[in-house]
């Protein structure tokens, strides 16, 4: 009874001009054109608080961390330490001792596959991944399968770009070690079934990785509720800086695991016979981390906590409509991509045109767009295309951007003729 | 920056009716060249009578860049012995890098690739098909825009 009138509330408050102020770079112009970003999935831009907050940790408390009794020391490893604690918050984990900072979701997944992945797993083992993903989630693991000798299998979709969930389950076998899944797909949006895919993982007594470099900035992610093993993301796509993100691993399962990179941090102590390494979560952390990065990505996820998620994923969900609705109209326009549950993602290409002509163009209008392979050659092969053209939207996009992409396509129509 | 200089009417022409589209089958000499960054590949095939060049096809899918580019040097090159070719190769290089080329009138046609030096996100897509009729008269083989594990004789800039 009461969902609806609030729900309706939030959306009436979502005041995009107002977010859009917060995100200094969105006055300028490119090429004489106001700037219309629309390549936030590939990363996004950062609000003055992330700014402000790296400026302040920089001008007033940059030293080592955990290392001095200094007061600058001191103030440096609060912030970092109070960073991985936001963190802990924005997804909900038990512990910040389950909260490892990486250098984005790439180094996340490289750790799980390199240190779960090496020390378990050989030949008559499977890891299961899909279609959809992200050669960050795909190269990982071949290294690993080649280590092992072990096999890496992949769970297909269909032409919409859904993961076909029969075959999931079919392919998810006695054999299987692991499962590693996107739970938004960069190159087409689609949103998989997490809960289910984990459930039935579980079910057999297999970790599940979740890639979420897609997923944070849109969905509220609870890892506790979905029952990840492992979750990674990035920064950068959080509205936070680049070089920082997380690797959440579930306690019981980090610390059975060992050190994937050694040096300064990751250690008690060493003498040359022997090392005894540090506890969770600087076991994963040899070498002085990236602390203005993580204070950073601490004032990103304040912002978006500040916007409210689901305030964030309502006003996207409208543009993505009505993205949508206007580029399936043109003619010539094919989507790639159209699962019935997607992030703020439209991927597409359009005939006579190639994707590079088209982001060059659009360029020259102001409108940015990544074209290519999305660094997921393999849902382009699927889909029989070279590239596409994908738009991506974020907190600070408007309908009047979603029109000015329209017309810069037809305009691209044009100069083909 | 203006659009209308990349995409002249002699680009847009060479994209929409690529000529010597295809492959010769048997050929004296072919090459593939690849683009990992925006996944063009094209395959150049060359028929030679001694040093020169008698015929030339070539086939791929690409950008509008890539494609005219391709056909207007299957135009140019038909006919030319190596050592105007690698002449011609120094002469398109120049006009695709540096901004301050002559533009010769004696490139007729090519000259149409000059405005791709004011976008070099773009010069790889043009300068792609030169490096593998290259590679195709060189010694054949594959030859990739980046660095990596095929067998690339260079990588292109």
């Amino acid at each position: 009874m009461s969902a609806t009138p609030i729900r309706a509330a939030a959306r009436v408050a979502y005041d995009v001009e107002r977010v859009r102020r917060d995100f200094p770079i969105l006055t300028r112009t490119v090429h004489g054109k106001p700037l219309v970003y629309l390549d936030s999935a590939a990363s996004s831009q950062r609000p003055l608080a992330v700014i402000r907050a790296v400026d302040d940790y920089e001008t007033r408390s940059h030293a080592n961390v955990h290392r001095g009794v200094h007061a600058l020391s001191q103030e440096a490893t609060a912030a970092f330490e109070g960073a991985r604690e936001r963190v802990r918050r924005f997804l909900n984990a038990r512990s910040t001792r389950e909260i490892i900072f990486t250098r984005g979701t790439t180094e996340a997944i490289n750790l799980v596959a390199h240190s779960w992945g090496r020390a378990r797993l050989g030949p008559g083992d499977e890891i299961l991944i899909t279609a959809l993903e992200h050669h960050a989630n795909i190269v990982p693991w071949q290294m690993v399968r080649d280590a092992t000798g072990c096999s890496l299998i992949v769970a297909p979709i269909d032409k919409s770009g859904e993961l076909i969930m029969e075959e999931f389950h079919r392919l998810l076998s006695p054999r299987t070690r692991i499962v590693a899944v996107a739970h938004v797909s960069n190159a087409l949006g689609t949103i998989l079934p997490i809960a289910e895919i984990i459930a039935a993982a579980h079910a057999r007594r297999v970790p599940v990785l979740v890639d979420g470099a897609q997923a944070v900035p849109h969905i509220r992610v609870d890892v506790q509720a979905l029952g990840a093993d492992f979750y990674a993301f990035s920064g950068h796509k959080l509205y936070g800086p680049t070089g920082i993100g997380v690797l959440y691993g579930r306690e019981e399962l980090l610390s059975e695991m060992p050190p994937w990179q050694g040096g300064g941090d990751m250690i008690l102590n060493v003498t040359f016979e022997r090392t005894t390494y540090n506890e969770l979560p600087y076991k994963f952390e040899a070498g002085t981390p990236n602390m203005s990065g993580a204070v950073g990505l601490g004032a990103a996820i304040d912002y978006v906590e500040t916007l409210g998620i689901e305030n964030i994923a309502s006003h996207e969900h409208t543009l993505l409509e009505a993205a949508t609705a206007q580029l399936s109209s043109i003619p010539g326009l094919t989507l790639i991509g159209t699962a019935k549950h997607k992030a703020a993602v439209v991927s597409f290409v359009m005939e006579h045109i190639h994707p590079h002509d088209l982001g060059t163009i659009l360029d020259a209008e102001g409108v940015a767009v990544r074209t290519g392979h999305h660094c997921a050659q393999p849902v382009m092969d699927f889909f029989c295309v070279p590239a596409t053209a994908r738009a991506s939207f974020a907190c600070y996009n408007t309908l009047a951007e979603v029109h000015q992409l329209a017309a810069a396509l037809r305009h691209a129509q044009e100069v083909f003729g | 920056m203006e659009l209308k200089d990349l995409y002249r009417d002699v680009i847009l022409d060479h994209n929409r009716q690529p000529r010597n589209f295809g492959r010769l089958d048997p050929a004296d000499a072919t090459a593939d060249g690849h683009n990992p960054l925006c996944g063009d590949r094209l395959t150049v095939s060359l028929r030679l009578t001694g040093d020169k060049i008698t015929d030339i096809r070539f086939e791929g899918k690409g950008c509008a860049i890539s494609t005219a580019s391709a056909s207007l040097m299957s135009e140019a090159v038909k006919g030319r012995d190596r050592a105007a070719v690698r002449e011609l190769f120094n002469h398109i290089h120049a006009l695709l890098t540096q901004v301050d080329a002559p533009v010769d009138e004696s490139l007729g046609k090519l000259a149409a690739l000059s405005g791709v030096r004011e976008f070099p996100s773009r010069v790889k897509c043009a300068s792609l098909c030169w490096h593998t009729l290259n590679a195709a008269l060189e010694q054949g083989g594959t030859i990739s825009t980046e660095a990596g594990n095929e067998s690339s004789s260079e990588v292109l800039r």
